[in-house]
């Protein structure tokens, strides 16, 4: 029987599809799904209020047009390929820009309260990457409030009952049920590699459990974990993606690594100041003098570098991510420069503070970033120049996913293909995807690309769901219990890692991978490092085989430490696809930098190519080949612009730039 | 005291289990807080009098004050651990003591169980009822006034801090808590959120309600996010009462 004819199964058992992860864009694929009459389980590391989106800070993108700026979709949409440096998929961006007004709609009608103008309309900001005032925002907590909104409309289907086919209610059984602490240990795959559930475990007991489903999706999240310390929530290790990937997903464009321009540094993390805070008047700066110590508010104004206004006088201090961490990487560690002799940078606000009604204009719009500042540095930014250092804040790069062109050049909607992994059945969206954002992502576009990926997601796993000639709840049980079996095997093992055989501490392990990951494959990769990372890895992997249980006798209750050496395992297994992308991409595009390729700096040398769009305007595909990642590369569409020269300094001609600062620096989100 | 070393006083446990206390020593780093102190413990799982032990089990995910895992009780206040400075908590090198919270049941260690409030949200209809995701255009206006009292509502973490706080919330209570409250009138306020008031008031108006609020205005005191918790409550006990009062002649 076909899965689209019966809601029950003959058993009375529900068919339901499967969400691995809750945030922004696990979220908005549930409420598709249940749109379409698809009840849900969601599966989830945390609570889903908990999840990583909530980290967001600046905004959400959509070409409203809201000042009369002639702005529009069609901009919307080329500014974030260019801002990628021309590696992305043109349609799925097209489909992008374009839904984006009404992505915004949306939420502003699920009660997102967004800021507004004096009339009553959503106010928009300024952010990196465009010259319009483009980005949605709610206060400084944008995504927080987005994730809210989503909850709140998923909440409500935790309370509506599923109806079978001739809309009767079935007792007992509820649109969605979330499963929350609870944690990916495998896929299952039937004998024709197709996915048909998933097992994950019960962080509160250890309990693993084997889940049907009539479709499932992973949206799971970035790997900033893999860094050690990075902007990212501490429940981001990638794990799920490293699953996927070791199962026979690909992972696609794994070494294009976002780091951020302006983060403060910390023991635990290091956390973000969002890029609305430049969005809004913010400058860069250091003492002129590399020997200053006094405190930045000290410093008079003919004393700073503003060096970024100075090499980029049009887009000054919202130049790109990339070329801003680039920038203050090499002002800071190779220029020496320093702010209170310390590896940082200042991002000063404080000028536009200097009045109650600039200072109050500045706590509307940015507290809820500033008050980070404030309680974890420990300083007050309204009457000090903050001291930021760049930080690994998100991954262009993830699961490899599929999508179907339609007629007009864009994105199809409905189609089954749209969001699908390289396995059959098994989808993946958000950050835990690969295809928005190119070679780096534009400011406010990760909110939109979650959410958008979600509406996508949510009818493609319909229509796979109702194209298949056989539910999963139909299969034997025998597949499901032989994966099952596997994974309560697997962690049994881990669990009884004690004694002379393990000696390493997984977590010691983990802050080794983390520092060597930060040091080697972030803002400039060399390749005899590159290859110096890879033969670590290795190494790494060998002792993750001797890394302890801490807590082997914690059984049928939480045990933190022997879930995270499957983490660790995964973190492993994605670093290594990270740094062999890295070492083998022969090129400098976007997020990825090489400085012995960069024309600037050899202008003699000719194997310095910049942008190699001959050679690499290419996504790289890693699959798991049994031991590490194997890499080929396909062809990206670029049916809809040409390439161009990604080039900050001179601004694009296409539009005159509303007012005189031409701001492209991806905004923070 | 030493000043080179943060010394944590950590009660630990299992479910339902007793207590015990155990202390660490961790070296001292600059802009630390608790959770890397935690995290120092991870990575050498040795008690201050150099017994091994196992790491210590806690909540945590954003690590900025936005997501409200990492919510323990500090020095015998509630609070994130993410936001706990040592400089601040152990300025001379005194110790840091840290405990569950005590309202809800306890796991493991530092991790309890807040279930019972994201059950609340359920009960209270926490959510704006819309037709569908689908292309219905713009939203409600709203005046920046509104706009300024409605978003610092929604900044509510479901951290537990009030409730932690609060006399009236407890085991052998059904009560809510403050949090349920002051997320109803930011849902009441909301201009299509409205049109289910009513439905809203009711759940509000029963078991675990508003009169369970003893009004001893500690959940204000605590909230990490300044929430004006207090305000809310006196807000929706006007709004319960013309409800109760008036209500049958309202059909709301």
């Amino acid at each position: 029987m076909a899965a689209k004819s019966s809601i029950l199964t003959q058993s009375n058992q529900v068919r339901r599809a499967i969400v691995v992860g809750g945030g922004l864009g696990g979220l908005m694929t549930v409420i598709k799904l249940c749109e379409a009459g698809i009840p849900v389980d969601l599966l989830s590391l945390v609570p889903v209020k908990r999840s990583h989106s909530v980290c967001a800070q600046g905004g959400i993108n959509a070409s409203v047009n809201v000042k009369g700026e002639g702005d529009s979709p069609y901009t919307h949409f080329y500014e974030t390929v260019k801002g990628g440096d021309f590696l992305a998929n043109q349609p799925p961006c097209k489909g992008m820009a374009d839904a984006a007004p009404g992505i915004v709609f949306m939420l502003d009608r699920m009660g997102v309260p967004f800021n507004r103008t004096p009339e009553g309309n959503l106010d928009f900001r300024r952010f990196g990457g465009t010259l319009f005032h483009r980005t949605a925002f709610a206060g400084a907590t944008t995504g927080q409030q987005l994730l809210y909104a989503l909850d709140e409309q998923v909440r409500r289907y935790e309370t509506l009952d599923v109806e079978d086919d001739r809309g009767v209610t079935v007792p007992g059984e509820k649109m969605v049920r979330k499963f929350e602490f609870w944690d990916l240990a495998g896929l299952v795959l039937d004998d024709s590699g197709v996915c048909r559930g998933v097992v994950a475990q019960d962080l509160k007991n250890g309990e693993m459990r084997a889940f049907r489903g009539d479709a499932v999706c992973l949206a799971t999240g970035g790997p900033g974990l893999v860094f050690g310390r990075s902007t990212n929530s501490v429940i981001n290790t990638g794990s799920a993606a490293a699953i996927a990937y070791k199962q026979g997903a690909i992972y696609a464009n794994g070494e294009f690594i976002q780091v951020h321009p302006t983060a403060i540094p910390a023991a635990d993390k290091l956390r973000l100041i969002s890029e609305s805070v430049r969005g809004e008047g913010g400058r860069v700066w250091v003492p002129k003098d590399r020997k200053d110590r006094r405190h930045g508010r000290d410093i008079p104004e003919a004393e700073r570098y503003y060096f970024l206004e100075e090499r980029y006088p049009k887009y000054r201090n919202l130049v790109p991510r990339d070329i801003a961490s680039r920038e203050i990487f090499r002002t800071v560690i190779h220029e020496g420069y320093s702010a209170e002799g310390e590896q940082a940078a200042y991002l000063d606000v404080t000028h536009l503070c200097k009045t109650a009604a600039g200072k109050s204009a500045v706590r509307k719009k940015l507290e809820g970033v500033l008050e980070i500042y404030e309680k974890f540095a420990g300083a007050d930014p309204y009457e000090n120049p903050m001291k930021i250092f760049p930080a690994v804040h998100y991954s262009m790069g993830g699961l490899w996913v599929d999508f179907e062109k339609g007629a007009d050049g864009s994105l199809k909607p409905g189609s089954a293909r749209n969001q699908a992994t390289s396995i059959p059945g098994l989808y993946a969206t958000g950050e835990s995807d690969y295809q928005y954002h190119g070679a780096n992502r534009l400011g406010a576009n990760s909110l939109l690309s979650c959410i958008y990926g979600g509406m996508v997601t949510g009818p493609a796993m319909a229509a796979w769901r109702d194209a298949q000639p056989q539910s999963a709840f139909d299969l034997s049980s025998t597949l499901f219990d032989t994966e099952h079996k596997r994974r309560v095997d697997e962690y049994a093992a881990l669990g009884s890692r004690s004694g002379s055989d393990y000696s390493v501490n997984p977590y010691q392990l983990h802050e080794k991978l983390g520092e060597m990951m930060l040091q080697k494959v972030t803002v400039e990769r060399h390749d005899a490092e590159l290859d110096g990372v890879l033969s670590s890895l290795q190494d790494m992997k060998a002792q993750w085989r001797k890394a302890a249980a801490l807590d082997p006798a914690a059984k049928g209750t939480i045990n933190q430490p022997t879930v995270f050496l499957r983490h660790l395992d995964g973190m492993l297994a994605l670093a290594e696809v990270i740094a062999r992308g890295a070492r083998d991409r022969e090129e400098c595009r976007g997020a990825h930098y090489k400085p012995a390729l960069d024309p600037e700096l050899h202008p003699d040398d000719p194997k310095a190519v910049g942008r190699d769009d001959a050679r690499w305007l290419k996504t790289t595909l890693a699959t798991f080949d049994g031991e590490g990642p194997a890499l080929r590369y396909e062809a990206v569409d670029v049916s809809l612009e040409p390439l161009a020269k990604r080039d900050y300094g001179k601004v694009s001609a296409a539009k005159p730039p509303p007012g005189e600062a031409a701001a492209q620096g991806p905004a923070n989100t | 005291m030493a000043t080179d070393t943060v010394t944590l006083k950590i009660k630990r446990g299992e479910s339902g289990g007793a207590s015990r206390w155990e202390e660490f020593r961790v070296p001292r780093k600059p802009m630390m807080n608790v959770i890397s102190c935690l995290m120092e413990i991870q990575k050498h799982p040795v008690t201050a009098d150099g017994r091994g032990t196992t790491p210590v089990n806690w909540e945590s995910s954003c690590l900025e004050e936005v997501c409200g895992a990492c919510t323990m009780v500090i020095n015998g206040r509630v609070r994130q651990a993410c936001s706990a400075l040592v400089k601040d908590l152990s300025p001379k090198g005194e110790p840091i003591t840290l405990e569950p919270m005590t309202k809800f049941p306890r796991e493991r260690d530092l991790v309890v169980n807040r279930q019972r409030m994201f059950d609340a949200l359920r009960t209270t209809k926490a959510w704006i009822q819309i037709d569908g995701s689908h292309q219905l255009g713009a939203g409600p206006k709203v005046s920046q006034d509104d706009q300024e009292v409605m978003y610092p509502l929604s900044r509510c973490m479901t951290c537990g801090c009030c409730v932690e706080a609060c006399p009236n919330y407890n085991d052998r209570s059904d009560f809510m808590g403050p949090q349920v409250i002051s997320l109803t009138r930011l849902y009441n306020m909301h201009p299509s959120g409205r049109m289910q008031a009513g439905a809203r008031l009711d759940a509000l108006m029963g078991a675990g309600g508003i009169s369970d609020c003893g009004k001893a205005q500690n959940c204000v005191q605590v909230c990490p996010k300044g929430i004006p918790l207090t305000e809310s409550i006196s807000v929706m006990g006007r709004e319960t009462i013309k409800r109760a009062l008036f209500g049958w002649l309202l059909k709301g």
